[in-house]
């Protein structure tokens, strides 16, 4: 009788998961194949085209001088983007780690910035990183000036630094996300090790070298893959701040410039298929490991 | 009870959103004419619409976003879906032809010229730029002038200096003015150097050869293109150094405040000045772009008939009034451009405008390549890809070997 | 050798530590007011450009204060977007609503019901987290006008939810892992079936788990840009695709432009400042561990 009910219960509940799994079967693994089928053709125009292209597509991109600049151009975002949301949010998390008076407002300031689109925010960035000089300082080498610093060129910097610069509203967006991951992970630490190491004798700093950092590697570890991957998705930003300048191009804005701009359909969907394969280098590793762990636990 | 709450906020939503359902006997254009002037240009065009067809509802479904790109791909994802609207804006040319014609998605518009009489009307030199062959394929509302240099004469004066009329001038000028402390050419985002470039190219090499690059019997490896380019190329050294950061508008700025000395920009530019309060002639002047007088390098926006537009007695109808002459008397004041007709008002429009007026009927008519006349969408998505590399390490050789390439493979060149 | 006196470092006094600390407070607090003025650039920056007049707006004059308070900007963006900030809400309210739902059910079955291909399951849908939007966007067009939704803020819906499903089963499922199966053995022993253990024991603790999801859905689908572009005609625009659009092509009123993205942020802003605490403390009890 309970064995009955049991197994009626695992029936209804996977009943209940199939339209989700349905849902993401379709409108995810569906069209990522429909998205593949288009690479290895030849649709260059309105009108779609399946003509068999073979890997003529891939080839052609990576031949592709614009393309080499794009993946350039990832590579210093990401790097950028990830280490300074990091370095940030573990100093939030660190200074507010504590309580004291108005702690709560504080966290809640540092989060605010993911509540509010970047296309909203870009063009703000993209007067506050103004780089002209002289007569036409303004933004913040306005303010630079007043520290004596010399104007920067910000996001107009030569290839490749250009893009490194895009990443500080990135990391301005991110940073309190960051932060609340490490919070979690820091209120997670028995505070018992802490005590246990200071009895020892260890300073504050010692404590964090060797206590605390080290715990908070799978919160790092989390950290680093969800920013990796939204990192490589980066696009209302860069259009919102550069209006399609080549030298701060990355994979999403050709992708979209390509189909739309010049219906090339299969270029366009050749780049999506190896931004995907960016994407899923970085997250399925992660997503077995994670799962193993789970299990182990 | 929260949960209650929330379940009949979801439903009353959801109800509402799916009332929102379309009617018969609208007409829906799609355009990019959303904010200032040119949203103003073409609600008094509405309002003609209106007069003239009271039966009919106007859906003006206009996206915003540099040139249209966002507006093209909705465009393009409702072309997908089979779902036209009933017209929509595009710049006459190779921008409309290579991509809807080669689609088979527009219909061939002789029959509606005929009859509106619009062949006596327009231009016999633009016809071809928007026609395949004998078919004509969208109803041009009006006429912008790309290659127009900008200045303040106050300043020029100032500074001791003339507007130039050709590059060799013009770059002797520029160093004058740089050593003044001034920069001589205020220019913008990428698309404006486009815009530069092509009236380099039409300086450089003049109207036949230009033409002769876009329709296959041009060479753009000969050495005059190389020159043309090495010219573009020290045009650039005195532009200034914030480019990448400004639009058009900011760069006429500069201009304004007298940090810099000329812009080259189509003449919707016009009115940016007049909204700062400056006076055609006597506060803001123009000239043709260096080497290129006599040569009236255009671009038009247009309307076209889709093929099972939506409601296409209706779609017909917004096509009469955009080529008629109260249509365009309408819009064009307003949007500061000049119609395509030559039966224009003349008493409508300002001081540069009647000027502008007089050259369409005079000058040879060229057609801008930023503007999509005379390139495809995706021989410009190569050029355009080509130019950002030149912007980026300023080689001159890759530059017209990436141009060179473009033209092969997305062009009519062999 | 004799021992170094153990003495030579300075004597811990009591006094001495508490001057350490109240400098390491008042360092704190500096260092937070910094950052705070940091991230708070851009907003002001914002402001005070959507309170100029109109020939005040420029770049040069960028930190200058505006001359007074302007509210006629503000005015005229509400003018313009207010039919479009009508159709945002009708678009996040359901979706994220829905989306929870959907999300909390899901979390449920995938943490509690360890049947064959669960964990497979869960995979399968955590790679849909990560996937870019550009990749599916025609396909995803075509199948939406093949079904009569294009156009209609209905069919966003449809797709929000859709694509939320990934995030909101791992907040969910994340968060029901700290929930003891024995409740569920419990409900099942007082002869509750699957969905009597979910209306009655699972969702009244859910409540945690709902405020980090609604917060988090409302605020993604408010903002987002792309779908809302492709998938919506005029009539239905929410505010982002409106916002963009008052820009223009040619001159912009960065005035009237700043009034209004401040007006497009003002509702998720609302929402964090009274509902942040308890996203806060969903994150930090770990909502989005992978």
């Amino acid at each position: 009788m309970q064995l009955r009910r049991a197994f009626q219960g695992r029936w209804v509940a996977v009943g209940m998961l199939a339209p989700s799994m349905l849902a993401v079967a379709i409108f995810v693994y569906g069209f990522i194949g429909w998205t593949a089928r288009v690479s290895l053709s030849e649709w260059r125009g309105l009108l779609p085209d399946y003509t068999w292209a073979g890997l003529a597509n891939f080839v052609d991109l990576f031949a592709d001088r614009r393309f080499h600049i794009d993946l350039i151009n990832t590579l210093v975002f990401t790097s950028f983007f990830v280490v300074g949301a990091v370095t940030a949010g573990l100093l939030l998390a660190i200074l507010l780690d504590r309580q004291f008076r108005g702690d709560s407002f504080f966290r809640s300031l540092f989060l605010f910035p993911l509540a509010i689109s970047l296309v909203v925010t870009g063009v703000a960035w993209r007067w506050l990183m103004n780089p002209s000089t002289g007569e036409r300082l303004s933004g913040l080498n306005l303010l630079l000036g007043t520290f004596g610093i010399d104007p920067l060129a910000w996001h107009t910097s030569d290839q490749p630094w250009g893009i490194a610069f895009v990443a500080l509203p990135a990391v301005w967006q991110m940073a309190g996300f960051t932060m609340a991951l490490f919070l979690a992970g820091l209120r997670a630490i028995p505070e018992e090790l802490k005590e246990a190491a200071r009895v020892d004798g260890a300073s504050e700093l010692q404590v964090y070298r060797g206590v605390i950092l080290p715990l908070l590697r799978p919160v790092l570890l989390s950290a680093l893959i969800i920013l990796g991957h939204l990192s490589l998705k980066v696009f209302d930003l860069i259009v919102a701040m550069s209006g399609k300048d080549i030298r701060l191009d990355v994979p999403s804005i050709y992708m979209w410039t390509t189909t739309f701009d010049a219906n090339n359909y299969a270029r366009g969907a050749a780049i999506a298929i190896v931004l995907l394969i960016m994407v899923a280098v970085l997250v399925v590793p992660y997503l077995a490991w994670s799962l193993r762990r789970e299990a182990e636990v | 009870m929260w949960r209650r709450l929330l379940v009949g906020v979801a439903t009353s939503a959801l109800v509402l959103s799916a009332c929102q359902q379309a009617a018969a006997g609208e007409v829906e254009v799609f355009s990019w004419w959303t904010a200032g002037g040119e949203a103003d240009g073409l609600a008094a065009m509405v309002e003609v619409f209106n007069e003239e067809y009271p039966d009919l509802t106007f859906v003006n479904s206009a996206v915003a976003g540099g040139a249209g790109t966002d507006a093209r791909a909705q465009l393009a994802t409702r072309l997908q879906a089979s779902d036209p609207p009933s017209s929509w804006q595009g710049h006459a040319g190779q921008e409309l032809i290579g991509t809807y014609v080669a689609a088979d998605q527009i219909e061939p518009l002789n029959f509606l010229y005929q009859e509106e009489g619009w062949l006596d009307v327009m231009p016999e030199t633009l016809i071809p730029l928007i026609s395949e062959g004998d078919n004509i394929y969208s109803v041009p509302v009006n006429i912008h002038r790309a290659n127009v240099m900008w200045y303040i004469p106050s300043n020029l004066q100032e500074w001791g200096v003339e507007a130039p009329t050709t590059w060799d001038e013009f770059l002797a000028t520029a160093a004058t003015l740089e050593d003044a402390g001034v920069t001589p050419l205020a220019i913008g985002f990428q698309w404006t150097h486009m815009h530069l470039l092509e009236t380099v190219l039409l300086g450089s090499l003049g109207a036949d050869a230009y033409s002769a690059l876009w329709d296959g019997s041009g060479d753009w490896s000969s050495a005059d293109v190389t020159a043309a380019l090495e010219t573009y190329h020290e045009v650039l050294h005195f532009a200034n150094a914030d480019a990448s950061t400004l639009e058009w508008d900011q760069a006429a700025q500069l201009v304004v405040d007298g940090t810099a000395a000329f812009t080259i920009m189509g003449d919707w530019a016009e009115g940016f000045f007049k909204a700062q309060g400056l006076e055609p002639e006597t506060d803001f002047g123009w000239a043709p772009a260096p080497d290129t007088d006599g040569l009236f390098q255009f671009l038009s926006d247009s309307f076209v008939l889709p093929v099972d537009a939506k409601n296409r007695e209706g779609a017909l109808a917004w096509l009469r009034v955009a080529g008629s002459q109260a249509g365009q008397d309408a819009f064009n004041p307003i949007k500061g451009s000049i119609p395509a007709r030559s039966d224009g008002d003349r008493s409508l429009y300002d001081a540069y405008l009647t000027s502008a007026m007089d050259d369409w009927a005079t000058d040879t008519v060229i057609g801008s390549l930023t503007h999509g006349v005379v390139a495809n969408d995706a021989w410009k998505a190569e050029i355009d890809s080509a130019l950002g590399l030149f912007l980026a390490d300023g080689d001159v050789g890759a530059f017209q070997e990436a141009l060179v390439a473009a033209c092969a493979e997305t062009g009519p060149c062999s | 050798m004799t021992s170094v006196p153990v003495t030579i470092a300075a004597p811990r006094g009591a006094g001495r530590r508490a001057w350490a600390r109240s400098l390491g407070r008042g360092l704190r607090f500096g260092l937070l007011l910094a950052c705070a003025a940091f991230f708070l650039l851009p907003i002001w920056v914002m402001l005070i450009t959507g309170l100029k007049s109109f020939d005040e707006v420029s770049l040069a004059r960028m930190w200058e204060l505006p001359s007074g308070i302007n509210l006629d900007n503000f005015a005229a963006a509400f003018e313009r977007l207010a039919p479009n900030l009508l159709n945002s809400i009708l678009l996040a309210v359901p979706a994220a609503a829905i989306s929870a739902v959907i999300g909390s059910m899901n979390g449920y079955i995938l943490s509690k019901f360890k049947f064959p291909g669960s964990d497979l399951v869960f995979t399968l849908f955590l790679v849909g987290m990560f996937i870019p939007y550009q990749s599916v966007l025609i396909p995803l067009v075509l199948f939406v006008q093949s079904i009569g939704l294009s156009g209609s803020l209905l069919g966003l819906i449809l797709v929000h939810v859709i694509y939320g499903i990934p995030i909101t089963t791992l907040i969910f499922r994340n968060y029901y892992a700290t929930v003891p199966t024995e409740i569920v053995e419990s409900g099942r022993v007082d002869g509750a079936g699957f969905f009597g253990i979910y209306r009655h024991l699972i969702l009244p603790l859910s409540i945690p788990g709902f405020a980090v999801v609604l917060i988090w859905q409302f605020t993604q689908v408010w903002n987002e840009f792309l779908f809302a572009l492709v998938l919506t005609r005029p009539q239905t625009w929410p505010v982002t695709v409106a916002l963009n659009n008052m820009a223009g092509t040619q001159i912009v009123e960065w005035n009237v432009q700043m009034a209004g993205a401040l007006l497009a942020a003002l509702p998720t802003l609302v929402v964090y400042i009274l509902l942040g605490r308890y996203f806060l403390r969903g994150l930090m009890a770990g909502a989005l561990k992978g």
